[in-house]
C-alpha cells in the first residue's frame, strides 16, 4: 500500500509551532542546534530490514523462534540491533491465526527497530476501522483473511511495540536468511500483507 | 513500620475475565473509549509501570501499576460484527482501570 498523506489543517501553524519550541529548547540549553535534525536523520536511517533480519533468523532457526517470542526484545539484541529500552513482543501468524497492529490512540509503532511509520498508519481511518471491522479493513488493503482464520488486532496504546512474525512462505525451505529477509516487507511485520514469493 | 513500595502488588492472572471501568476522566488517559466498561480477558502480564495519567503532568507515575494485556471479543465491543467469533482486539490496560469479576 503506498503512503497517502493526510490531510492535516493548518500544517503551516504546527510547523511554525515546532520550529517555535525548537528555538527555546535552545535558547534554554535542553538541546543544542542540530539535535533535531540529527535525530530525524537516525530517525530515518532506521526501516524495516532489521525486524525482516529478526524473521528470517527465526523461519530458520527453532530455537532463535522461540526466544523471540518469549521476548522479542532480547532477540533484537541478540542479533546486534539497538532498540533501546523499547519492549516488543512479537505476534506469530499460524494456518489459523493472522495478527494485526494499530495504535488506536496515536501512533505507537516499534520505530527504534523499523523506522517512522507510513502515513496511512496514522491516519484516523485506519486506527478507527481496524479495531471494528477488521476483515472489511485488511481487504481493502489487498489482503483476503478466510473466514476460519480468526484475526487479532493489537492495539499498541500503551507501553509494548508489537511485530507481526508471519508464516515463512511454502516453498522457500533452504533458503539462505538473506534471500528470506527480502520476503519480508514493512507492510508483513505490520500485519497488512503477506511475504510474497515472486 | 509501614512498609513503603512504589509498585502495586498485581492483582489478576492470566486467563481471570475483568471489566474495564467506565470513567471518563479528564487529561492524558491511555485507555481507549471502545474497551471501556467491556469485559475481557487477561492474556498476559506487561510488567509494572508509572501511571502515565501522572506522568503527562510532570509527577513521578509512583507507586507504579501493574499493566496488563487484555482481550476483548470484537464481536462483544461493536453490535452486528461480521467476521469469526474468535477474532478479537487485545488492548494494554493498567490495573487501576480493572475491576475483578469474581
Amino acid at each position: 500500500m503506498s503512503d497517502s498523506e493526510e490531510s492535516i489543517p493548518d500544517r503551516g501553524y504546527y510547523r511554525r509551532l515546532q520550529a517555535a519550541v525548537e528555538a527555546l529548547l535552545i535558547l534554554k540549553g535542553v538541546i543544542a542546534e542540530g539535535d533535531v535534525e540529527k535525530e530525524r536523520n537516525a530517525m530515518d536511517a532506521r526501516d524495516h530490514h532489521a525486524g525482516a533480519r529478526m524473521i528470517a533468523r527465526a523461519w530458520v532457526d527453532a530455537s532463535y523462534k522461540s526466544r523471540m517470542l518469549g521476548d522479542a526484545a532480547a532477540a533484537a539484541h541478540e542479533l546486534g540491533i539497538n532498540i533501546g529500552a523499547m519492549r516488543l513482543i512479537a505476534v506469530q501468524n499460524t494456518p489459523s491465526l493472522h495478527n494485526v497492529v494499530v495504535c488506536t490512540l496515536c501512533s505507537c509503532y516499534p520505530r527504534m527497530l523499523i523506522g517512522r511509520p507510513p502515513e496511512w498508519y496514522k491516519s484516523r481511518e485506519y486506527r478507527s476501522r481496524i479495531v471494528r471491522e477488521p476483515r472489511t479493513v485488511l481487504k481493502e488493503l489487498g489482503l483476503v483473511v478466510p473466514e476460519h482464520v480468526v484475526i487479532r488486532v493489537h492495539d499498541s496504546n500503551a507501553e509494548m511495540r508489537y511485530i507481526v512474525m508471519p508464516e515463512q512462505p511454502a516453498g522457500t525451505e533452504g533458503w539462505s536468511e538473506t534471500a528470506l529477509a527480502e520476503l519480508v516487507t514493512r507492510d508483513c511485520l505490520i500485519g497488512i500483507e503477506l511475504p510474497q514469493v515472486a | 513500620m509501614v512498609q513503603v513500595t512504589d509498585e502495586v502488588a498485581a492483582l489478576f492472572c492470566v486467563n481471570d475475565h475483568v471489566k474495564v471501568r467506565f470513567a471518563e476522566p479528564p487529561g492524558h488517559v491511555r485507555i481507549p473509549h471502545y474497551c471501556r466498561g467491556q469485559v475481557g480477558v487477561i492474556e498476559r502480564m506487561c510488567g509494572t509501570f508509572p501511571n502515565p495519567e501522572e506522568l503527562a503532568y510532570g509527577r513521578r507515575g509512583l507507586p507504579a501499576q501493574p499493566l496488563y494485556r487484555v482481550r476483548f471479543a470484537i464481536h462483544e465491543l461493536w453490535a452486528n460484527y461480521v467476521g469469526n467469533l474468535s477474532d478479537c482486539v487485545e488492548v494494554e490496560i493498567y490495573q487501576h482501570w480493572l475491576q475483578s469479576m469474581q
